[in-house]
């Protein structure tokens, strides 16, 4: 029966909360390694698209439950999502238009991209601060039902004394992540586009010798790292709030989840990303409960970091890939 | 950076007479009072003194871009451990808090410390299989040590008395002592972040330095017993006299007469201006040292470096060491401007370190100013300070004429409202502008 428990509490302490993270940093990982792959560069920006069309999807769904349009249990932002995607990828295919196209045809080093990305970063930053009513404030925006199962439905069932309570943007977030991976892969690897997009990352000459329309590569990678990286704001903002600055900080955490798989590899950002988001959960989580039902009585509470240092958790991952693969686990583009 | 860098024909006047531009902007700041000049030199002379630490804070980050084009994206977080210095140095020791554990924290920190050295001795020694698992049982062995040491000693010093204090305090050493600490301390970091990062692609050190600097706000943030984390740590002294002191002084008052001013006035002026002197004198002498250093054998090797990697390393300069060594000193110059902030402000308070502030307005300040060249730093480094500090009465100003033929209404004062973040926007714009349209800066490099 303790084993049990033990069980249920690490499934609802650690393994849930862990994969819900973790889907929401592969999708935005998964966005970054796309950039990179193809335009070679790291987006800074990357945290304040996820936020700013987070905060058109906040937008729509607001007008969309004024007008009385609801998905019943789900939450209504479901239905958002897509307008919020296409109007932030408006956005974003207007930055590559104003800003990054010039320094790629000019062929400038990476860092001058990296640079003018830190630009778009702050008037993204600052459109998502004067948006109407969300601003710098702590936004909730989940509606329809809260669990899928609740804490007292799974003791009632079960008898046993821990709980397990499965929230519905905790199920919602595998499954469009599990959804959005799969179309994408399929994406990569059947359709002609996907396959111009794997030739131009691969080899850039080559592509352009055979005939791949360089900017068409490009506007797709845009508006499918754009949708992913929405996807994964409107997600994360569903599960915890939305925060404009918590989505500048998750950058972090993406950049290492990108690089754990190696950037450039879709593969290995989706793995990064629950690499990062399982350590991430497990060390700063107290484990005092779980050894006690194991039969480890102890005084401390058997937490090896506290959660103000969860940074730290991506960020020693990532020094560890830096220093023994720089490549990443699924080795991704040179160094 | 592959990129040459042609010297064209620049007016040599232009920095003389955009220098002059900055001056009347501070004369009109200071004498004018009117809906866009506050009309105070104690405003005009405060944002000076901020304005100059922003010019050593961009000296350093210019160092590392301008001169072998590496990009930090974690000054926030070198300055913020500069800006420990001044705690850890100057302020009053704290009555028993060094025997309720002090030994204890420092030899925890030790081991701490001696665990990493150990590990990496023991991945670079024992060959074979062995040597994963030699690594690993020396990192766990070497955290529960450290964990038993430090966690007893730290709950210790936060309980004594812990509304007051709860700090381990400091040594109550001067506090001009205290800022070449400060850039000790940001460089000790660098060294460790660059020692990683270093070698491989540009980015890499890009992401690593934005992790370090987050986590190292982190750190101030949480550990109280350092510096009360975010119950923050004021009174820290300074090396000035207080305008207090000043208005009581019968001399300073009769002076303060004959110069026509109140004591009031003439005291925060007299306070600012020696703050202006003496960040004035440490900002001349470091853009002293750099340009001999640029113009000596080094220099011209490190500007080699830039230009073309490839054939630097060719004629056997060892890049990546270069590297780390520019990176080291320009970060110990951010950590140094740091130990300055923090004394001008009196006050050492963790949250007010935003990487938005302190990482990415720097960077617009040197991209601005003109990469490579120690002047345009310190120009564009004053310069935007002015305008940030400004736009913030600007930016509503505008916006009410922008909005003037609006009905009163919702959107309207929404509109009036979201307008001190039009400066983020604004920012972001000349970042984009500048590096598009004069990508060499206000002050190209010679």
């Amino acid at each position: 029966m303790d084993i049990l428990n033990a069980l249920v509490a690490i499934l609802n302490f650690v393994v849930i909360p862990a994969a819900s993270y973790g889907a929401q940093l592969a999708l935005g990982a998964l966005g970054v390694t796309l950039i990179y792959g193809i335009l070679r560069f790291s987006n800074f920006a990357h945290g304040d698209t996820m936020a700013f069309g987070t905060a058109l999807v906040i937008l729509v769904t607001w007008g969309l439950q004024a007008i009385g349009i609801s998905l019943g249990p789900l939450p209504t932002a479901l239905l958002a999502l897509p307008i919020g995607i296409a109007l932030c990828a408006v956005f974003v295919l207007a930055t590559d238009r104003v800003v990054y196209r010039f320094y790629r045809r000019k062929r400038s080093d990476p860092i001058i991209l990296v640079m003018a990305s830190v630009g778009v970063m702050f008037i993204m930053n600052g459109l998502t601060r004067m948006t109407p009513k969300i601003g710098v404030n702590e936004v909730r925006f989940d509606d329809g039902a809260r669990f899928l199962i609740s804490v007292q439905e799974f003791k009632a069932w079960t008898g046993l004394n821990e709980g397990l309570a499965l929230r519905v943007s905790q199920a919602l977030t595998l499954v469009v992540t599990a959804l959005a991976c799969w179309a994408l892969f399929r994406f990569l690897n059947r359709s002609r586009a996907g396959k111009a997009m794997r030739a131009y990352s691969d080899n850039e000459d080559l592509a352009l010798l055979s005939g791949i329309d360089p900017e068409r590569v490009v506007r797709l990678t845009w508006i499918i790292a754009t949708a992913l990286a929405v996807t994964a704001g409107t997600l994360y903002g569903l599960d915890k709030s939305f925060k404009a600055f918590n989505y500048f900080q998750i950058l972090l955490p993406i950049f290492a989840a990108a690089i754990v798989g190696g950037l450039g590899n879709p593969l290995g950002a989706v793995a990064g990303g629950f690499i990062v988001a399982f350590s991430e959960v497990a060390v700063t989580y107290p484990w005092k409960k779980i050894a006690a039902y194991l039969g480890f009585q102890s005084d401390g509470m058997l937490q090896l970091l506290s959660t103000e240092y969860k940074f730290a958790v991506s960020f020693v991952i990532l020094i560890v890939v830096l220093l023994f693969r720089p490549t990443g686990l699924f080795r991704g583009k040179s160094v | 950076m592959s990129h040459t860098r042609q010297a064209e024909a620049s007016n040599p006047w232009r920095a003389p007479l955009l220098f002059l531009v900055l001056a009347v902007l501070f004369v009109l700041e200071g004498s004018f009072r009117s809906a866009l000049f506050s009309g105070s030199w104690n405003t005009a002379l405060g944002i000076l003194n901020m304005g100059l630490i922003s010019a050593i804070m961009v000296l350093g980050v210019n160092m590392q871009w301008g001169y072998a084009g590496l990009f930090n994206a974690g000054v926030v977080g070198f300055l913020a451990l500069g800006g420990l210095a001044p705690v850890l140095v100057s302020t009053a020791p704290v009555a028993g808090a060094w025997a309720a554990g002090g030994p204890r924290v420092i030899l925890a920190l030790a081991v701490g410390l001696g665990t990493l050295a150990l590990a990496a001795l023991a991945w670079r020694r024992i060959a074979g299989p062995l040597r994963v698992v030699a690594m690993i049982a020396v990192l766990v062995a070497g955290f529960v040590l450290y964990r038993y040491l430090f966690d007893p000693a730290v709950a210790a010093i936060e309980a004594n008395n812990s509304a007051a204090a709860g700090n381990i305090g400091g040594l109550g050493w001067t506090v001009l002592l205290s800022w070449p600490v400060g850039a000790l301390f940001a460089a000790a970091a660098a060294w460790g972040v660059g020692k990683v990062a270093l070698g491989l692609r540009s980015d890499y050190l890009a992401i690593a330095t934005l992790g370090i600097g987050e986590i190292i706000v982190a750190v101030m943030r949480n550990e109280e017993w350092l510096a009360r984390g975010v119950k923050n740590m004021s009174g820290i002294p300074r090396p000035v006299p207080y305008e207090l002191d000043l208005q009581s002084d019968p001399g300073f008052v009769a002076k303060a007469a004959e110069w026509g001013m109140d004591p009031g006035t003439a005291s925060g002026i007299w306070v600012k201006l020696m703050y202006a002197g003496l960040f004035g004198a440490v900002l001349l002498a470091l853009i002293l040292l750099a340009e001999l250093a640029l113009k000596s054998p080094w220099g011209r090797m490190m500007r080699a470096i830039r230009d073309n990697e490839t054939a630097a390393e060719a004629m056997g300069k060892h890049v990546t060491r270069r590297h780390l060594q520019i990176f080291v000193i320009g970060s110990a110059v951010i950590g140094l401007a740091g130990a300055m902030m923090v004394t001008l402000d009196g006050l050492l308070s963790p949250n007010s370190f935003n990487p938005l502030r302190y990482t990415f307005l720097i960077w617009v300040m040197v991209i601005v100013g003109g990469s490579g060249n120690n002047w345009g730093a310190v120009l564009g480094a004053v310069l935007i300070w002015f305008l940030w500090i400004k736009a913030e009465v600007w930016g509503p100003e505008l916006m009410r004429l922008i909005t003037l033929p609006l009905p009163e209404g919702a959107f309207r004062s929404h509109m009036l409202g979201g307008a001190p973040h039009m400066r983020f926007i604004a920012l972001g714009l000349v970042l984009l502008l500048v590096l598009r349209f004069a990508p060499r800066g206000l002050v190209p490099e010679k």
